[in-house]
């Protein structure tokens, strides 16, 4: 039997997994919990957050996620990648950045709007009216 | 004139101005200072934000982003590197900006949603010299995420609020190697959830009822003393440990940034930090709203983005039907074991089917009960398996309830015992 305590959302409900009955999970609140429980002791998955740098944007980085989560054991791989990543304003969010994330069919993508600096307007009426 | 003008376009600012669009405001100004709205939200890479109000669970920048297209369907505007220096009881904002220079404008409304900030070094009074290396997590997520530069190698964090967890795992995963996380409390105050997955996944330890007694160094930090503190939070001779290390990450606590509201002359809770406000956000001062963290520090943005859609009904309300002032007015008081609620005040007549009370317990409990009494006389009972200062509970009070009121209401908490 192991105790967890659920990451899936900020509730942080206690787990227990036992690996003698097919790791049923109990203590959990939702189906969510469940799953994350039990694949959290076979094999154990991350969503990956992070930055890369963009060129032409009010500021140096434009943030970034997996778009799915990835084996934990690749997460320190998937990071590294991003490291040569170079993005040109604009770009829309959801964006890819880097498709098959260390070999897995996991996506890097944007995960904010980010405008050309040139086309920045400090005082404006109606966000509606802007052109990105 | 305007009819609303927001102070704060992050996620409190966001959401009151389009929940007061949608009420039907037509002349809206979020006023800024940063460079693009959405506030803290756009350094908060992580996810984790918006399960409760989106059903998905989201990046900060992505729950920003959600309500900027929201407003982009509207007729808002937005003035960006923006300061407002000064609110009046009559409503006059003052800001200048250097596109704009210094303005003065009227609003039939205000909003004030200037969020909080991070408590530093000195709010916290660690001895030693004073070398670089010393910053709040909150500074040094902004170092990382938004402006690409690593602010230290080897990190040492004090505090376990979530903040200084997400930066553990940041710093972690940009190359520094973080040592330990430090709380002077038998507890944390952060997100288990976060303890788990910023800390156990990358065998950072956190030490629990611990302290940083000293900074050394030059020019930058070198070491820090590590040591153990007895129940009255006091370091305890020989327990001391020296860190190698050039960083100190502060996640200390947050306090609303309130010089504008103070400025007003509104009515402040010394417990909160924030304004006193009524059940619909309003304070002291007719016509002056306050949502958000510069009210109360909220654990979850989907919990701001709620408080602050109601500021942004209630002032339009105010604006298009000019509500007579009301005469009853009931005190909510925080009673044993709860340090602090929100709303502070209530107008039982304005409430509709039921109301929503927000605060915070004094320190961890299990098994409990929450009481509601007036005058002695128990109205409602609400139980709860876990209570933990480092969240927020909420209750639901029925509109009857505030009919057999005597005088004010009371919250308190009382223990289950066996």
């Amino acid at each position: 039997m192991t105790e967890l305590v659920c990451i899936v959302c900020p509730k942080g409900c206690r787990l227990f997994v036992d690996e003698q009955k097919d790791f049923a999970v109990t203590g959990q609140s939702c189906p969510r919990g469940e799953a994350y429980g039990r694949e959290e002791l076979i094999s154990p998955i991350r969503t990956v957050t992070s930055t890369v740098r963009i060129e032409g944007a009010l500021c140096r980085c434009c943030s970034v996620k997996t778009d799915r989560a990835i084996p934990k054991s690749l997460v320190f791989e998937a990071v590294r990648q991003l490291d040569g990543v170079l993005l040109h304003a604009p770009i829309r969010e959801g964006q890819t950045v880097i498709a098959q994330v260390c070999g897995t069919d996991v996506c890097f993508v944007c995960t904010r709007d980010m405008e050309r600096e040139d086309t920045y307007e400090s005082v404006y009426s109606g966000l509606g009216s802007r052109d990105y | 004139m305007y009819e609303l003008i927001v102070v704060g376009g992050g996620p409190a600012g966001l959401a009151a101005a389009y929940a007061a669009w949608e009420s039907g405001l037509q002349r809206i100004l979020i006023v800024d200072r940063d460079q693009a709205l959405g506030g803290i939200l756009n350094q908060c890479i992580h996810s984790g934000f918006g399960l409760h109000r989106f059903g998905s669970e989201l990046t900060g920048p992505e729950y920003a982003g959600r309500y900027i297209r929201m407003l982009q369907h509207t007729d808002v505007e937005v003035a960006l590197e923006t300061m407002v220096l000064e609110v009046t009881a009559d409503r006059q904002v003052h800001m200048v900006s250097r596109k704009e220079g210094y303005r003065v404008l009227e609003a039939a409304s205000v909003i004030l949603a200037m969020g909080c900030r991070e408590r530093t070094r000195g709010a916290i009074a660690i001895p030693g010299t004073r070398p670089a290396g010393v910053l709040t997590a909150g500074t040094a997520q902004r170092f990382v995420n938004l402006d690409g530069y690593l602010p230290g190698r080897r990190v040492v964090i004090l505090g376990s609020g979530d903040i200084g967890l997400i930066m553990a795992r940041r710093m972690t995963l940009e190359g520094a190697k973080v040592l330990c996380c430090v709380e002077i409390m038998p507890y944390s105050s952060g997100l288990n959830r976060n303890i788990v997955q910023c800390l156990r996944d990358y065998d950072i330890p956190l030490y629990l009822s611990h302290t940083i007694t000293e900074i050394r160094g030059r020019n930058r930090v070198e070491q820090v003393v590590l040591a153990k503190v007895d129940e009255r939070r006091m370091p305890i001779p020989g327990t001391e440990r020296v860190l190698d290390c050039d960083t100190l990450l502060l996640s200390v606590g947050l306090i609303p940034e309130n010089e504008l509201t103070r400025k007003a002359g509104i009515k402040m809770d010394r417990r909160t930090g924030g304004a006193i406000v009524y059940e619909n956000m309003e304070t002291s001062l007719p016509g002056i709203f306050a949502c958000g963290n510069v009210v109360h520090v909220h654990d979850l943005v989907d919990f701001v983005s709620a408080e602050s859609e109601r500021a942004g009904k209630a002032a339009a309300s105010y604006v298009l039907h000019k509500e007579e002032p009301q005469s009853q007015v009931l005190e909510l008081i925080a009673g044993e074991g709860i340090s602090y609620t929100v709303p502070q005040k209530i107008h039982p007549d304005k409430v509709g089917q039921t109301i929503e009370i927000f605060f915070r317990v004094t320190r961890p409990r299990n098994s409990s009960r929450i009481r509601v009494t007036s005058n002695g006389t128990l109205l409602s009972v609400f139980k709860r398996e876990h209570l933990a200062p480092g969240e927020m509970e909420h209750i639901r009070l029925p509109r009857e309830l505030f009919e057999k009121a005597t005088g004010s209401l009371e919250l308190s908490i009382e223990e289950v015992i066996g």
